[in-house]
């Protein structure tokens, strides 16, 4: 077991070492595709973090990219860029923790709702901030960053979230949160904080996401509301890790490259339709993979030995 | 038959809890001596279920005292009262569908506190296996598991943190009577053990068969206590939960 951990660790590792080298290809646009893969690879990945095991559905995505991007906007030509990011992780830390608390208790559709309306109150308060106070509705970022620097920025960021995932499934809170998706009440009465683990992850994979959308910014020059707070994020993060499957930390990523190349082609050659066509997609996935790519992947190695797998002792 | 002179291992006072108008534990009151099993009867709707939710902490009392091993606990969460050593079944089983049966054991200890080394863990892991008759089965889904088995793994569960007080809910109920053998010996040999136990239950032959005291409650009043024997062939305890038909069932 540890040889094999081993060498899937060491397997990790040459892929990321392989994947730094990206820029050096000279291409513009395979760096920008690189680029939305790894965007979209990381957020599915946090949101699986979360809403895998616990299976409460967020779609508070958005919330935390936006808030990330926004303080880039806001801080990026004032501070030190890694100070700059350390805001941008507190403020997306902090937020979580209170939405956390105050909404874990809601469970089923009514968290549904209440993720996917906190964004439309965010962004909200931001126009209103911004064109009360601030008397701007846009702002321009001018920061020294180049695409490379986003590339590496979230290469990196993408290992820190496979290693942080793959360290808290093996922890006793991950454990937790396992027990809890299962059965809430069950977990109260095996002695676990429910509340309190819940919090914990719904934070950490919200603080990932404000990394993203801090990281992510300087790649628009001009930032507003409708933009960092686009709602498709949330919809399209959530389709892809259940695509994906989110039971499984290497899941999202599954769902996440193949929909990014997808949504890419059908964007540029179908922009009135796109929408139409993602919904059908999305039906589909649904219906004919319940437990996504990885639970395809798990049938499969399970089918031909049969017994190998699950039911030895049966 | 003891009630030993120590601190009870549970004691109630004054419990009560409405829902709206309709008030479904109304000043209960009674103690549990160290390794009793003590009987919560009383016919459907009379407060038992809801009296267990309010002593386990799913739900908070209205006014009243609930003291495990002389500490308060009415109110608190229930996950701070299951570190206290109080450890329930549900009345409809509820294992973990999507895990193995090891894992479902360990769920009941790995949250208790001070944490077991993993080894020690395993090795009572192993040992509740076998106690509930299981042995063989840890790496089989919950799922795949049939109806008695389904209740041996919740109660392997609910053993797993060592309780001090283990409250069952119709653990019994919907066994076959070669199952219900099974099942009254198994909950005999966790008297032996000091386990103390409050037993809701609905077969009578296994509230005789174990039952040293019971509380009899109806429209979520308690209406009787006392020794077994004695509680149920009270005349009003007869009236209100058999309606009146003798019980030699």
């Amino acid at each position: 077991m540890t040889a094999r951990t081993a060498g899937l660790g060491a397997l990790a590792l040459a892929a990321f070492v392989l994947l730094a080298f990206v820029p050096r290809l000279g291409n513009a646009y395979y760096l920008a595709l690189a680029i939305s893969l790894l965007q979209y690879t990381v957020l599915a990945t946090a949101w699986g973090m979360f809403s895998g095991p616990t299976r409460y559905v967020s779609l508070a995505t958005t919330a935390f990219f936006g808030v990330g991007a926004y303080t880039v906007a806001v801080l990026g030509e004032i501070l030190p860029w890694p100070l700059v990011l350390l805001i941008a992780a507190a403020l997306g830390a902090i937020l979580a923790a209170i939405v956390g608390l105050s909404t874990l208790r809601l469970s089923g559709v009514y968290f549904v709702i209440f993720t996917f309306g906190l964004t439309e109150l965010i962004r909200q308060l931001v126009v209103w901030f911004e064109v009360n106070k601030s008397r701007v509705l846009g702002r321009y970022v001018f920061v020294d960053i180049t695409q490379a620097d986003i590339y590496w920025q979230l290469l990196a960021l993408t290992a820190a979230v496979f290693l942080l995932g793959w360290l808290i499934a093996r922890s006793r809170l991950g454990f937790a949160l396992r027990v809890i998706g299962e059965d809430e009440t069950v977990a109260k009465h095996c002695g676990i904080n429910t509340t309190f683990a819940k919090v914990a992850l719904f934070t950490i994979s919200a603080t990932v996401m404000t990394l993203v959308g801090a990281i992510m910014a300087p790649r628009w020059t001009y930032i507003e509301p409708s933009i960092a707070f686009n709602s498709m994020i949330s919809f399209q993060v959530l389709i892809m890790a259940l695509l994906g499957g989110a039971h499984r930390l290497w899941g999202p990523v599954l769902g996440a490259v193949p929909l990014t190349l997808l949504f890419e082609l059908l964007s540029a050659r179908f922009p009135n339709t796109f929408t139409i066509i993602l919904g059908c997609i999305f039906l589909l996935i649904v219906y004919m993979l319940p437990r996504g790519v990885a639970g395809l992947f798990e049938k499969l190695a399970a089918a031909p030995g049969g017994k190998t797998t699950q039911r030895v002792a049966a | 038959m003891s009630r030993e002179s120590g601190t009870p291992v549970l004691e109630v006072g004054g419990l009560r809890r409405a829902f709206g108008g309709l008030v479904a534990v109304n000043d209960l009151g009674f103690a549990v001596g160290q390794g009793d099993i003590m009987g919560l009867l009383g016919p459907n709707g009379s407060g038992k279920t809801t009296a267990l939710n309010l002593m386990s902490g799913v739900l908070r009392p209205d006014a009243g005292t609930i003291r495990l091993m002389g500490r308060d606990i009415a109110g608190l969460a229930s996950y701070r009262i299951a570190r206290l050593g109080l450890a329930r079944t549900f009345q409809l089983v509820r294992v973990l569908d999507g895990m193995d049966c090891r894992e479902n054991i360990r769920a009941g200890l790995a949250f208790q506190k001070p944490h077991l080394p993993a080894a020690e863990a395993e090795r009572r892991i192993d040992t509740l296996l076998d106690r509930v008759g299981l042995a063989g089965h840890d790496r089989r889904p919950a799922a795949d598991l049939t109806y008695i088995d389904r209740k041996r793994l919740e109660l392997a569960r609910a053993l797993a943190a060592k309780p001090r007080l283990l409250l069952l809910d119709e653990w019994l109920a919907g066994l076959n009577p070669s199952e219900l053998m099974i099942g009254i010996d198994l909950i005999r040999s966790l008297k032996a053990d000091g386990i103390t136990i409050v037993l809701v239950e609905h077969v009578m032959n296994a509230v005789r068969a174990l039952c040293d005291r019971c509380v009899v409650m109806s429209s979520g009043r308690k209406i009787a206590e006392g020794a077994t024997a004695d509680v149920l062939s009270d005349a009003a305890v007869v009236k209100a939960y058999l309606g009146g038909v003798a019980a030699d069932a």
